[in-house]
């Protein structure tokens, strides 16, 4: 069953298949971040609501999905190079942990600027946000502790275990936050209505989160190959590489 | 189209600032990502290129005292 | 094995009643951090009262750190842990007797000093009650899930502050139950529910970490 996978236990075979990927997924994440943006902002109907403001979730959301989704990417490559002991996984967890964060961040920010017209203030503690705010401490967890190992190749092994152990505990943590929120639930704090979104609205919303997660398979692929080569400079494949390039 | 004008398109019915900052500063941070990228990309291959010149240099120079010692001998 | 693993035990205990001043410095900065809070945030008995389950909790998390690191520390830099792995003793049931000597040894004694606590933070009886079986139920997770961080930044040469920031994220769902168990109990409301399902978290990091500990002393390893 898998057996497919094997072969790119090779360093240099996962970068090609990286290398054949990544024009696709560049191109794809253009695409749809444009489409899906610009309609978004431009042609969905405002919210009868929130008005305009509401536009915000056309990046507020699938940063939210990707941000959880990264993760799982990064707790997958880590079991894999865990049980299967494949090195180019290993370095999979330590490039996809920056993309991870950056997109954590990015939906607790436009998290932020939603709730200032929505609720008067920056941050609540709300379940959602609580719980992105969390995501980005396992991220930045995982991120220092790969960065803080001199030997890359222990490190990277090290952080595959941080980041399984934080994939088994994010379901609690995400469920005892939701619990929490409701215990201590402000009367001032008024909740977005949960929209019934409508088509028109929706299908933006469907084409960014395509492009987003593109993007982060696109930025993850390509920093993948870099700690490729940067973990074997001196084989002879990143040798013939560089050499082809600088031929031509 | 769902604003009447440009200028409504950009005022985002009064939500202009929560609208662009948020939408700027994600881009900003996917852009500085993308940035951070590519440069450490970059920097490899200048590593590489360092480590190469290096490596010719030391087998210039060995080449040099292989033949600084034979020319030694012929003198003897 | 089991005469091998409560010999283990005796040795651990031993070692640690020998280095006293280790095991009395985080149960003071718990003490301390616990009385500053009446100073900063006045001592009104109404208020501390209400702060005291999450002043007592963060305040048991943070100690909790600093004793963490010895749990591995000496026996990885004296060689000690490379000699268990050839010993043929599973590492799964090394990792525990090593936790559990750390909980008897380090947090223990800071249970035995809540009764302090309750005076210093005006709790009620049942109160009082309640944050003991939350601490009872709670810290042994405490020191299973520390163990496998303290075992991740085992190779490091400054792990200290490397730790907790891998560690305290991991304690959120523990810090929520817990306070919420002494804050129902000081409202008279039944608590059984959170410590409920403390003791699952408990359960499953006993049958997880442990695994994952010992996958991560052997990476220390090379």
């Amino acid at each position: 069953m898998w057996k497919w996978l094997h072969p790119y236990a090779k360093t240099e075979r996962a970068f090609a298949l990286c290398s054949k990927l990544l024009p696709w997924c560049w191109g794809g994440a253009a695409l749809g971040l444009a489409i899906g943006l610009v309609w978004g902002l431009a042609f969905a109907p405002a919210d009868y609501q929130q008005g305009d403001s509401f536009r915000i979730i056309y990046l507020h959301v699938p940063s939210a999905i990707l941000s959880m989704g990264a993760y799982s990417g990064m707790a997958i490559a880590a079991f894999i190079g865990l049980v299967w002991q494949i090195r180019s996984a290993d370095m999979a967890v330590a490039a996809i942990a920056p993309v991870g964060a950056v997109v954590t961040f990015v939906a607790l920010f436009t998290g932020a600027a939603w709730g200032k017209p929505m609720w008067g203030t920056w941050w609540v503690w709300d379940a959602r946000l609580t719980s992105e705010l969390i995501l980005l401490f396992l991220y930045l967890g995982v991120m220092a502790l790969y960065q803080s190992f001199e030997d890359k190749q222990q490190g990277a092994k090290a952080a595959g275990i941080l980041a399984l152990v934080g994939v088994v505990n994010l379901p609690i943590i995400h469920y005892s936050v939701e619990w929490w929120n409701t215990l201590h639930q402000g009367a001032t704090i008024t909740k977005f209505g949960k929209p019934s979104i409508a088509p028109e609205m929706l299908w933006p919303l469907l084409i960014s989160i395509v492009g987003l997660g593109l993007l982060v398979a696109a930025l993850s692929l390509y920093r993948l190959q870099s700690e490729m080569i940067r973990r074997e400079m001196h084989r002879p494949w990143v040798q013939a590489m560089y050499r082809q390039q600088e031929g031509q | 189209m769902h604003f009447e004008s440009w200028s409504a398109f950009w005022a985002m019915g009064g939500y202009a600032f929560y609208v662009w900052l948020a939408f700027g500063v994600s881009g900003l941070a996917l852009l500085l990502l993308i940035v951070q990228s590519v440069k450490a990309r970059r920097s490899l291959q200048t590593t590489w290129q360092a480590e190469q010149a290096r490596q010719q240099r030391i087998a210039a120079s060995r080449a040099r005292q292989q033949q600084n010692s034979k020319l030694a001998e012929e003198v003897d | 094995m089991i005469a091998r693993l409560t010999g283990l035990l005796g040795r651990e205990m031993a070692l640690a009643y020998r280095q006293k001043s280790e095991l009395i410095q985080p149960l003071i900065f718990f003490v301390l951090v616990i009385s500053l809070f009446p100073l900063g945030v006045g001592p009104g008995p109404q208020m501390l009262q209400k702060i005291a389950p999450g002043v007592i909790w963060v305040a048991v998390l943070l100690s909790s750190l600093l004793g963490m690191e010895r749990l591995f520390r000496d026996d990885f830099s004296d060689g000690w842990l490379e000699q268990m792995m050839l010993s043929g003793l599973p590492l799964y049931a090394v990792v525990l007797v090593k936790v559990t000597a750390h909980w008897l040894t380090c947090v223990l004694p800071l249970l035995l000093i809540s009764p302090l606590l309750a005076l210093f933070l005006n709790l009620t009886p049942e109160m009082y009650v309640a944050l003991l079986c939350s601490l009872l139920v709670g810290t042994p997770l405490l020191s299973l899930v520390g163990a496998t961080g303290v075992a991740l930044t085992l190779g490091l040469q400054r792990g200290g502050v490397l730790l907790s920031l891998l560690l305290l994220p991991l304690f959120i769902p523990l810090l929520i139950f817990a306070t919420s168990a002494v804050d129902a109990a000081s409202m008279q409301l039944p608590y059984n529910g959170q410590l409920a399902i403390i003791g699952a978290l408990l359960l499953l990091a006993l049958a997880l970490t442990p695994v994952a500990t010992a996958h991560a002393l052997k990476i220390s390893q090379n």
